[in-house]
């Protein structure tokens, strides 16, 4: 007789996580996303340190100027910067010309020329590196040298001077901070609280879900205002605040999930043959919570992006200098007239951002909710 | 039907009491008050002024006085805009924002529906997708972005519309706020009334209407959509809550005159009947809504029965 059980192929299990990665893996606009926000978090955590600029520079002869691809100064700034220089040395051009980087000026003056007057030179962002090359002998009349500054702003310059792009990725790692951490505490805080109504039941239930119901009905907005009036401007504080207004939907999923687990027919069948509580809770109600807690999770992050944006917008929450997405699209707001790059590129980053969280959430609750399929 | 109004009117009353009490010692707890400011009253100024607001009083007197007075109605003067009470400042804002607010409402129910209903007839085809595009756009992109982009485009780029300002109600000086607030809301009803629309469709009357051999039209706008607008009803009552009591960010950046502001402004300055009122108009807003919602609900599903 043959053996059929040693010729079947052995067939390997695939756990619940395994199964919903797969899932998620063959979905394209959720992997893509994956990887846009894996790369924006990853500009964002090390892109400040590598840009040329640091996000507080403020270039004074820069100011607003627009996005570009090529150096500045550009071939026309160039006169302007040198005679803005010049003027503050109180002396008068003579001629100058452009020699490759270099550029050589011949000032004049009725009295004689300070060597140290090159500083004014250096002291523009235009220019570095200023020697005196040559003095007449009554020190009425130099030649000095610098060279050119060359320096890309590929985002533009705000309202100060200060680099766009330096300051869009700054704020990119604020918003991204602060999403996650408030949004961990809400998380936190939702399970814990809809997990206990949820089990314990009863009149506990009753009570802790009235608590929910009344926090509904006050107007959120108000009590975020009350956490800012009370955290002031430590913005640390005030989103773990935040955080802690957030958690109200959790709780409410948590607590909905949990009694239905717990009337499941598994759940009596585990109850049947003997399983504790603790093994209930461990092999059956935790592996099913944690899909909606997770797809929650995903949509939470975005909520509190959007409400730092909104609180910074209004100016109620980063503060200058430091600066998020919601302060930048605030002062591009004000400057679309003007400068219009100031509003669009961090806008772009948000919402790109916020598009791709979306895309991870969808995806991530069609792999792990079985029913949606 | 009469009775269930009544009931849930009286229910209304302590929902409203806690609400009220809560915020009352909330923004009396937090650190400042309506008159200390920058510019700096002199400590007898100051003194006459709290003591004529009795803001001197315990706490809990004020408490009482404040029940007291809402209880007639009277909501108290604005402390940071003396010469005005709380009343007469939601008289002349209230109007502008239900008018920026209904207006959305009605333009995100129709649009919503008709887009909704459109991608559900076209499941899977193109309609579709661009109808679920827009509704992912619709719903990620924040207000305070898409404001100043109306106001880039329309305003600066292709001058239409004015940038902002009210313009005492001139119809193209609502165009911005309107398209603003509306387009998040068109998003999440196009959303919901795919999915209702569909699950429609798919019911055993809908086969028979078709296999009577009724038009598309017929069955679509007759039997189809009376099974599937009971989500939108339901969403219509925080929905219009929310719209009419004005939204700040559209306020703000558009320059319109409503309530919308009135909440930040006031809770940063401490203007404490102001805040209240505010928080009492909202929570009346929210609960006469719901209300109209459920007794809704009953004419348009019959088996819904409130006794």
């Amino acid at each position: 007789m043959t053996d059929i059980a040693a010729t079947a192929p052995a067939v390997v299990g695939r756990s619940l996580w395994g199964d919903a990665w797969a899932r998620l893996k063959a979905n394209r606009a959720a992997m893509f996303s994956l990887y846009y926000l894996a790369f924006i978090a990853v500009i964002s955590v090390f892109g400040p340190s590598l840009v040329p600029h640091r996000y507080t520079t403020i270039y004074a002869d820069y100011v607003r100027t627009p996005p570009s691809f090529s150096s500045y100064p550009k071939a026309d700034m160039i006169e302007t910067a040198l005679k803005e220089a010049i003027k503050r040395m109180r002396v008068d051009i003579k001629e100058w010309r452009q020699d490759g980087n270099r550029i050589f000026v011949t000032v004049t003056s009725p009295k004689p020329i300070d060597d140290r007057n090159v500083r004014y030179l250096d002291r523009s962002d235009a220019f570095d590196d200023t020697k005196i090359e040559s003095k007449s002998p009554d020190a009425l009349e130099a030649v000095m040298s610098a060279s050119i500054r060359q320096q890309y702003f590929l985002f533009g310059t705000d309202n100060t001077g200060r680099d766009l792009l330096s300051r869009t990725l700054m704020a990119g790692r604020i918003s991204l901070a602060i999403g996650l951490l408030a949004g961990v505490v809400a998380g936190v805080i939702g399970v814990l609280y809809g997990a206990t109504a949820g089990f314990v039941g009863g009149k506990v239930d009753e009570v802790l879900m009235r608590i929910v119901d009344v926090l509904y009905s006050l107007p959120f907005i108000f009590f975020v205002i009350m956490l800012v009036v009370f955290f002031g401007r430590n913005f640390v504080l005030m989103f773990l605040a935040v955080g802690a207004v957030l958690w109200l939907d959790m709780a409410r999923i948590v607590r909905g999930q949990a009694l239905s687990i717990r009337r499941q027919e598994y759940v009596q069948a585990a109850e049947a043959m003997g399983v504790g509580q603790r093994g209930i809770l461990i092999r059956h109600v935790i592996p099913n919570l944690l899909g909606p807690v997770v797809i929650y999770m995903t949509l939470l992050v975005p909520q509190v992006i959007i409400l730092e944006s909104f609180l910074s917008f209004l100016g109620l929450g980063v503060q200058e200098p430091m600066t998020s997405w919601g302060v930048l699209i605030s002062t591009g707001a004000h400057n679309i007239g003007s400068a219009n790059w100031l509003l669009l590129f961090p806008a772009f980053f948000l919402v790109s951002t916020l598009f791709a969280l979306n895309f991870v959430g969808d995806g991530l609750r069609d792999a792990l909710d079985p029913r949606d399929r | 039907m009469l009775r269930y109004v009544l009931r849930r009117l009286l229910t209304a009353i302590p929902t409203l009491f806690v609400i009220v009490t809560m915020a009352f010692f909330l923004i009396r707890v937090a650190p400042g008050g309506p008159f200390n400011q920058e510019r700096g009253l002199s400590p007898e100024i100051r003194a006459n002024l709290e003591a004529q607001f009795g803001l001197n009083d315990p706490l809990w007197l004020q408490y009482v006085h404040y029940l007291g007075n809402l209880l007639r109605g009277n909501f108290g003067p604005s402390y940071n805009l003396p010469d005005f009470t709380v009343t007469e400042l939601f008289a002349r804002g209230l109007p502008v924002s239900i008018q920026i607010g209904a207006s959305a409402l009605i333009l995100a129910l129709l649009l919503g529906s008709i887009l909704g209903t459109i991608a559900a007839l076209n499941q899977n085809k193109i309609g579709d997708y661009s109808v679920i595009a827009l509704a992912a756009a619709g719903s990620t992109i924040p207000t305070f972005v898409i404001a100043p982009v109306i106001q880039l485009l329309f305003g600066l780029t292709w001058k239409l519309l004015p940038i902002g300002g009210w313009g005492d109600g001139a119809l193209l000086n609502k165009v911005g706020p309107v398209l603003t607030l509306a387009l998040p809301q068109i998003a999440i009803v196009a959303r919901l009334m795919r999915g209702s629309m569909i699950e429609s469709l798919r019911s055993h009357h809908i086969r028979t209407a078709r296999a009577l051999g009724l038009s598309d039209w017929s069955v679509v706008v007759k039997h189809a959509l009376r099974g599937a607008i009971l989500p939108i009803v339901s969403f219509t009552g925080p929905a219009a809550a929310a719209l009419l009591t004005g939204s700040i960010i559209v306020e703000t950046i558009f320059a319109v005159p409503g309530v919308g502001r009135y909440f930040v402004d006031a809770a940063l300055n401490r203007d404490y009947t102001l805040v209240m009122g505010t928080v009492v108009v909202i929570a009346l807003f929210t609960i006469v809504f719901n209300l109209i919602v459920d007794v809704m609900y009953a004419f348009v599903d019959p088996r819904v029965r409130y006794d």
